[in-house]
């Protein structure tokens, strides 16, 4: 499972948003993609999911162009995890997961035992199977995002699209889901995430793509890419990089210095 | 797995209740006619339709029970039962595809449509047939015309489409308002108005016939497709990214719920809150998962408005239209709802 992304402009409107943007993405890699507010993160993976026509340039999903494939066809390959999930009611838990097998079923098909036994597994292989028969706005944003990682995979497409999965949880949650997401990575699925926070690519992605004004910035293996003077110039502050010795080894980690100066 | 077991035992309850209330509404009215001949002529009336004339039953009521009972009472009965179930659906299915609770299916047009195409036709003194022809061609115009507008404009879909919904309805109230203006206050005014309040009291067997295809053809698509409705629900780009081609499934959802909502103005009159409130109540006993809310708010839907038609029959001396009746029961309950904060998450 791979994609690639050949010089991809986007315009809403006359507005360029995304202009020239390439980078691929293997099978067993996590790339995290990073920029400022407003660079264009959701809209390139607006286009990476066909909601979104790019003017000009390709994407190729295992070699074929996404525009080749049906709605069906392409939930099979890509799974999408929104940065926040708001149903206009509150369904359970099991059948917000149930859901994310749709695109298996018939037109006029309904989940059956078979969906229910798969989707049951996912949870409990999530750690949340008790939460099943409850309402998907009553369990914690840790545990939604948890619920959304089950409904993903049991969608079996094997690249997760996912935007700012961290986005709304706190220090602990946001850890855990990550390392799941990790693992998700070594398992050999293909994924793709966006953060505002750049240790979260020195600590989980294989591959980095830092966006600035519409374009690629850098892209290639997180530390040798991110460096202070990038980091700095991406968010328009001064950043600090040091090696970090932990219980766990060597660590990198990264820290805005405000009152410093750059590149001093 | 205990879960599913309850659903189970909950659709017998409610199924038995509607054959209950079914049956039951047949004993109710001015003329007696007791619960064994009334199953004795149904049975009979049953067995003849069958065997085209071929098998009866040996007949032990008076000719006149037969007539209350076929002529009278079985097309009231079932036109409640075809409406309400009608409405009910209706407003379930948009309230899931429009992302919002207190959705009715009246809110694209249909209804206000329909009632504009009576109220001409009635105007026009056109006769019994085209009243109930216009005003299902004019609720079908209607919601045309709004998802047409929503095609051109730029602004999201959905958004477009309410906001065309609402215009175009009152444009059709306008027009209706204009109607009885000029309308003879003598004769025709008294009944446009009555018309308008919506009742069963006329309901014949071929109006019930004429409803029935519009309302078979927009609940058969509905109850098949009812899996996919619970993926409106959830965001647009979530149900795409699921495989879900959310455009086409929500014109299927206008198209059906349209039929369905012009159908059962054109033989019924304007019923309010129905398709409100009923779907409201789905909720509460099934949930929000439509594979079990939406036959709920059917079978919900034409229990509650037989039996609003039968206290429409017997509350007082001289029938209340059922439009009076639904907003008496609906209101009410649409209150409750707004200040216990109903099924709706907390925010």
């Amino acid at each position: 499972m791979s994609i690639e992304v050949k010089n991809l402009r986007f315009c809403y409107g006359a507005r360029p948003v995304i202009g020239d943007v390439s980078f691929t993405a293997e099978k067993g890699e996590l790339l995290a993609v990073l920029g400022p507010n407003g660079v264009g993160k959701s809209t390139l993976f607006r286009c990476l999911l066909g909601f979104l026509k790019p003017v000009s340039g390709e994407i190729l999903v295992d070699g074929k162009e996404l525009g080749a494939y049906s709605r069906r066809e392409l939930a099979k390959k890509l799974a999408y995890i929104p940065q926040s999930h708001t149903p206009a009611f509150d369904h359970t838990v099991l059948d917000s997961v149930l859901m994310g097998m749709t695109a298996q079923l018939g037109v006029f098909e309904q989940p059956g035992q078979a969906q229910r036994e798969k989707a049951m597994q996912m949870l409990r292989a999530l750690g949340i199977e008790k939460l099943s028969s409850r309402g998907c706005m009553k369990i914690s944003g840790g545990e939604r995002q948890l619920m959304l990682l089950a409904r993903a995979l049991v969608q079996d497409a094997s690249m997760l699209i996912m935007d700012e999965p961290t986005a709304n949880l706190d220090y602990g949650n946001s850890c855990r889901v990550m390392e799941r997401v990790k693992k998700l990575g070594q398992a050999g699925y293909t994924i793709i995430f966006s953060t505002h926070d750049p240790n979260q690519a020195f600590s989980y992605a294989t591959k980095v793509l830092a966006l600035k004004d519409g374009g690629v910035m850098a892209v290639g293996a997180p530390e040798a890419v991110l460096t202070e003077d990038v980091l700095s110039r991406l968010y328009g502050i001064p950043v600090a990089r040091c090696e970090m010795e932990t219980a766990f080894g060597r660590k990198t980690i990264c820290m805005p210095v405000p009152g410093g100066t750059e590149g001093a | 797995m205990k879960k599913m077991h309850s659903t189970g035992i909950k659709f017998v309850i409610l199924a038995l209740l509607f054959a209950l209330v079914f049956f039951g509404s047949f004993w109710v009215g001015r003329y007696d006619v007791s619960p064994l001949q009334t199953l004795r002529i149904l049975a009979d009336w049953l067995l003849r339709t069958l065997s085209r004339g071929r098998l009866a039953l040996t007949q032990t009521w008076q000719v006149r029970a037969q007539a209350v009972v076929l002529n009278v009472r079985l097309p009231r009965v079932a036109a409640a039962a075809l409406v309400g179930a009608a409405l009910s659906t209706a407003g379930c299915a948009y309230q899931g595809m429009f992302r919002n609770p207190m959705v009715s299916p009246d809110l694209l047009g249909a209804s206000t449509g329909a009632g504009f195409g009576a109220a001409l036709a009635l105007l026009l003194r056109l006769g019994y047939g085209a009243v109930t022809g216009l005003s299902f061609t004019f609720g079908l115009l209607a919601v045309l015309l709004a998802y047409l507008i929503s095609r051109v404009s730029k602004i999201q879909m959905t958004l477009a489409m309410v906001l065309a919904g609402v215009m175009i309805s009152s444009l059709f109230t306008s027009g209706t308002s204009f109607i009885k203006l000029v309308a003879d206050p003598t004769d025709q005014l008294p009944a446009i108005t009555y018309w308008l309040m919506g009742s069963l009291t006329a309901t014949k067997a071929r109006d019930v016939q004429f409803a029935a295809w519009p309302i078979l053809a927009g609940l058969v698509p509905l109850w098949l497709l009812r899996w996919r409705v619970n993926l409106l629900t959830v965001s647009e780009a979530e149900a795409r990214s699921m495989g879900v081609h959310t455009g086409r499934l929500r014109v299927v959802v206008v198209l059906c719920a349209t039929l369905m909502t012009a159908g059962s103005v054109a033989v019924s009159g304007m019923i309010g809150w129905v398709g409100l409130v009923i779907p409201h109540f789905g909720r509460m006993i099934f949930g929000q998962d439509y594979r079990k809310l939406l036959p709920a708010s059917s079978l919900l839907g034409a229990v509650f408005l037989m039996v609003v038609d039968d206290l429409a029959r017997t509350v007082t001396t001289s029938e209340i239209p059922l439009g009076i009746l639904t907003s008496f029961v609906g209101a009410p309950v649409f209150l409750y709802l707004i200040l216990s904060g109903g099924t709706q998450r907390e925010h």
